[in-house]
């Protein structure tokens, strides 16, 4: 047991609801081994490293398979408190800092040095004071081991993004029991300078005997200070090996899936006449929606194509159509159909007949109290005019109850709603039949343009399929435009016909379905 | 076999009858049935009783269907209602003092009350649009400084009509004015029922059941719809190209001239004008009487707000007549208010949300 590795984790399973989202993982850790984790969205880094840190939510979803060993003893870590106590320690991607204390509060809140005082000794430990000259002295002292210089009487809130990163990382280092530190992507809101003094900090700690498991998307970042790269997908660790025995272009091989072989996508779509013309032309836009921020994004879309918007997530591609159907703050230039169409108005784009399935689907795209017939009837109903019934020469419209039960019964029908009846409430189906009633209220309003935001997100298997299949016969039996944003890629190359890759809030390139993954994974990665 | 199945089809059916009707409701209902037997055992008069509350059910009815397009529209309970009812006020006094007398007065009332409720109503919602979230503690503080308002108004507007203003001084408004003459029982008098001691005020009642019917039809049309999935999930009706402002604009409108006409039906059954706080007692009733019902904060319907003004009603007033004539001494001002509150405080933590 002399020899025994700082972390090891032994076929680790977990699934939320059956659905598996990690399988057998391994990992081992020496002290002051470098690990990159790196993996596309999903495939289960943030839940592996939640694991690890005993995250609530790991345990109120049921717990995990497998073991995990700190120093060769079996550990359970019960909450975060656990992991911390056995000398882990977490950077996450959202901050958890207070902004209106200093770094130094921020950093040693809740193990400040204190002196005892009259009240205390009446009292109670509690009526404690700080020992402020102390606690800045411990502070430095963490921000030195860091070895990058932040201002710690500074607030959080007055400080520039990278130094609260800074801040979050020093508070980790002040932990004297510190033995394993996770970093979550922590280079993505940093500057290329402060990267590379993070980096450089990342090397200092392990010189102390500090492990460190550093997840990002930059490869570059990786190769330049890890030991050993663990790539993961769907999952699966797809692959282990030293960070100086490979490449960039490999890792991206692995993240995005190897086997060029079985290249689905080409074969199943039939060759489309591809000299189209233009009927959707985007210049300049901008989205402020947060955290999926679009900077500036041109884009042409054409007559009676699938165009799929791909990329990482945060990267600004949800930003994109709901930027365009006017829910979230926008500006640029949109022309459909050789006529400007004006931002910042959901009315003004479904009266051009654009239609859009919401990635939020239970907090924009359904009525969940409502039934069915009023989900799918609703936005035509509203918008067209449709399912109403005139009466004194139009000024009641009476809602026609015959009318909505017909096409609600058609579409649950065709797109195979498993549902007890129209009447139903939408709260009450599963997520995939959620979906496909998104997806009917949207085929209702027989729209010219359709955007679809991550119609798969969350959804079994079979009502993917199901629903991938409802989008291509619509756009290929209504002649619709369908502009398709997904996370998954391989979800895009099998229903798409063009894909447009996003990062940093700008399209890096597009290309055709069938094109090779790798040249897909270069392009996610291009501007991050 | 057969045998077996039908019990269990009927078990299922009263299980489906307490779902949809809901337990708080069958409790409350069992108490009305229970004081309903007990009063004549007591020597209360059964048919004065329950002319007693159908006669409140067609004062109260339409201040409680007032809730609904508020509720529809997801702004919550019309705590705010003192403001419409204070526009009804203002009409009432308005038509007094411009000497309409009769069933005339009560037309020019509803009359002369509308533009006042239309104008305070979209104050009121352009108000409501600003913070969305915190809407019924703002109607709550809405209902308070109207009131208080309006208690500097009532004696400085210059009203002259004898019948209304203070008599040494000859200015300002009396607290309570007598509708003798007015419009007093202009309502019920159409078609009025009765049988010995029961009496059924049949206008009042179809009164209210037009307002009710047409609220039933406007929720079957294409605002009244838009109103709905706004309340809803605001998000989806935005994402619909619904104005969201607008539709809550609307609906705060009609609870606002609901609320004055419903003051104006309350007071031809009652008899009298109060003026000053009483406007504030006002909107608890109809709260409570909408939740008891069987309303939630954003889902109500024509159902919940009879049903519901039955049962408070029927409470409020029963329980005081039985209790007073078990303990033959005269404590039914006690009883009422301890009664009265009692099923408010009851009624606001039935407060229920829906999905969001």
């Amino acid at each position: 047991m002399e020899n025994a590795p700082l972390l090891e984790m032994r076929n680790i399973k977990k699934d939320f609801f059956g659905n598996q989202v990690l399988t057998d993982i391994n990992l081992t850790l020496k002290p002051g081994e470098v690990v990159g984790l790196v993996g596309e969205n999903g495939a289960g880094k943030s839940t592996l490293m939640k694991i690890l840190f005993g995250a609530d939510v790991i345990r109120e979803t049921g717990g995990y398979g497998g073991d995990i060993l700190i120093n060769g003893q079996k550990v359970n870590f019960q909450s975060p408190f656990d992991a911390i106590a056995a000398g882990i320690g977490m950077v996450h991607q959202e901050f958890s800092l207070i902004p209106g204390f200093t770094a130094t509060e921020n950093i040693l809140l809740n193990r400040e040095d204190k002196k005892r005082s009259v009240l205390s000794y009446l009292f109670s430990d509690r009526l404690d004071t700080l020992d402020r000259k102390k606690m800045n002295e411990n502070a430095a002292e963490a921000i030195k081991k860091m070895g990058v210089n932040i201002d710690q009487d500074m607030k959080i809130n007055s400080m520039p993004v990278g130094h609260r990163q800074f801040t979050e990382i020093a508070r980790e280092l002040s932990k004297e029991q510190l033995k394993l530190l996770i970093l979550d992507e922590p280079t993505a809101v940093l500057t290329e300078k402060e990267a590379e003094a993070l980096l450089e900090s990342i090397r200092g700690m392990s010189k102390r005997g500090i492990a460190v498991i550093f997840i990002t998307h930059r490869l570059n970042e990786i190769l330049a200070v890890c030991d050993k790269v663990v790539t993961m997908r769907d999952g699966y660790v797809v692959n282990e090996s030293p960070a100086g025995e490979t490449n960039v272009k490999e890792i991206t091989q692995w993240m995005v899936g190897k086997s060029i072989g079985d290249d689905v996508s080409s074969q199943a779509r039939e060759e489309k006449d591809l000299n189209r013309k233009t009927i959707l032309s985007v210049k300049k836009l901008w989205v402020d929606m947060p955290g999926e921020t679009v900077r500036n994004v041109d884009l042409d879309v054409q007559e009676g194509e699938i165009l799929g918007i791909g990329g990482l997530a945060g990267q600004g591609k949800l930003g994109i159509p709901n930027g365009i159907m006017g829910l979230y703050q926008a500006g640029g230039e949109v022309t459909f159909a050789g006529e400007s169409i004006p931002l910042n108005s959901p009315r003004k784009c479904l009266d051009s007949s654009f239609a859009f399935v919401s990635e939020d689907r239970r907090g924009v795209g359904l009525l969940l109290d409502e039934s069915l017939e009023w989900n799918i009837s609703f936005p035509a109903m509203q918008i067209q005019n449709k399912y109403l019934k005139n009466y004194l020469g139009g000024i009641i419209k009476w809602r026609d109850e015959a009318a909505i039960k017909e096409v609600t019964d058609k579409y649950i029908d065709e797109l195979k709603i498993k549902c007890q009846s129209s009447k139903q409430k939408a709260k009450e189906l599963s997520g995939g039949n959620q979906q496909k009633v998104c997806l009917a209220k949207a085929f209702a309003l027989e729209p010219r343009l359709l955007f679809v935001s991550e119609p798969t997100r969350g959804i079994d298997v079979g009502a993917k399929a199901l629903v991938l299949d409802a989008l291509k016969k619509f756009n290929r039996e209504k002649k619709v435009t369908i502009v398709m944003v997904s996370s998954e890629l391989e979800e895009l190359r099998q229903t798409c016909d063009r894909i447009a890759i996003v990062s940093g809030g700008k399209v890096a390139g597009i290309l055709p379905a069938g094109e090779d993954r790798e040249k897909f994974g270069e392009l996610m990665l291009k501007n991050c | 076999m057969s045998e077996k199945t039908q019990e269990n089809s009927l078990k299922g059916r009263i299980q489906g009858f307490v779902k949809t009707f809901g337990l708080p409701r069958l409790i409350i209902t069992g108490f009305l049935i229970l004081l309903l037997i007990v009063a004549p055992f007591v020597g209360a008069d059964l048919p004065t009783q329950i002319s007693n509350i159908i006669n409140r059910f067609s004062w109260n009815g339409i201040l409680v269907l007032a809730m609904v397009p508020m509720v529809h529209s997801g702004c919550g309970l019309n705590f705010g209602l003192p403001l419409g009812i204070i526009s009804g006020l203002l009409g009432a006094t308005m038509s007094i003092e411009f000497g309409f007398t009769g069933s005339m007065s009560f037309f020019m009332a509803a009359l002369l009350a509308t533009p006042f409720a239309l104008v305070f109503g979209s104050v009121y919602g352009w108000l409501l649009n600003k913070i969305k979230g915190g809407e019924m503690m703002i109607a709550t503080y809405v209902g308070f400084s109207s009131v208080s308002l309006m208690c500097m108004m009532w004696l400085l507007l210059p009203y002259h009509s004898p019948n209304m203003v203070w008599g040494m001084a000859g200015k300002g408004l009396r607290t309570t004015i007598s509708l003798e003459g007015y419009y007093t029982q202009a309502l019920a008098n159409i078609l009025q029922i009765n049988i010995g001691n029961l009496s059924i005020p049949t206008g009042a009642i179809l009164f209210f059941a037009i307002l009710a019917f047409a609220m039933w039809a406007f929720l079957h049309t294409k605002t009244g719809t838009a109103m709905t999935a706004v309340g809803s999930n605001p998000d989806f009706a935005r994402s619909a190209g619904i104005n969201v402002d607008r539709i809550r604009l609307i609906s705060v409108v009609m609870s606002t001239w609901l609320a004055a006409i419903g003051i104006l039906v309350y007071e031809q059954g009652f008899g009298f004008i109060q003026l000053y706080m009483a406007p504030f007692y006002m909107a608890l009733p109809a709260v409570s009487a909408i939740l008891i019902g069987g309303a939630t904060v954003n889902k109500a319907t024509i159902t919940n707000v009879i049903v519901g003004t039955i049962l408070f009603q029927g409470i409020v007033t029963m329980t005081p007549t039985v209790m007073n004539n078990m303990i033959h001494l005269d404590m039914s001002e006690v009883i009422r208010i301890i009664v009265s509150n009692g099923m408010i405080l009851y009624a606001l933590t039935r407060k229920t949300e829906g999905t969001k």
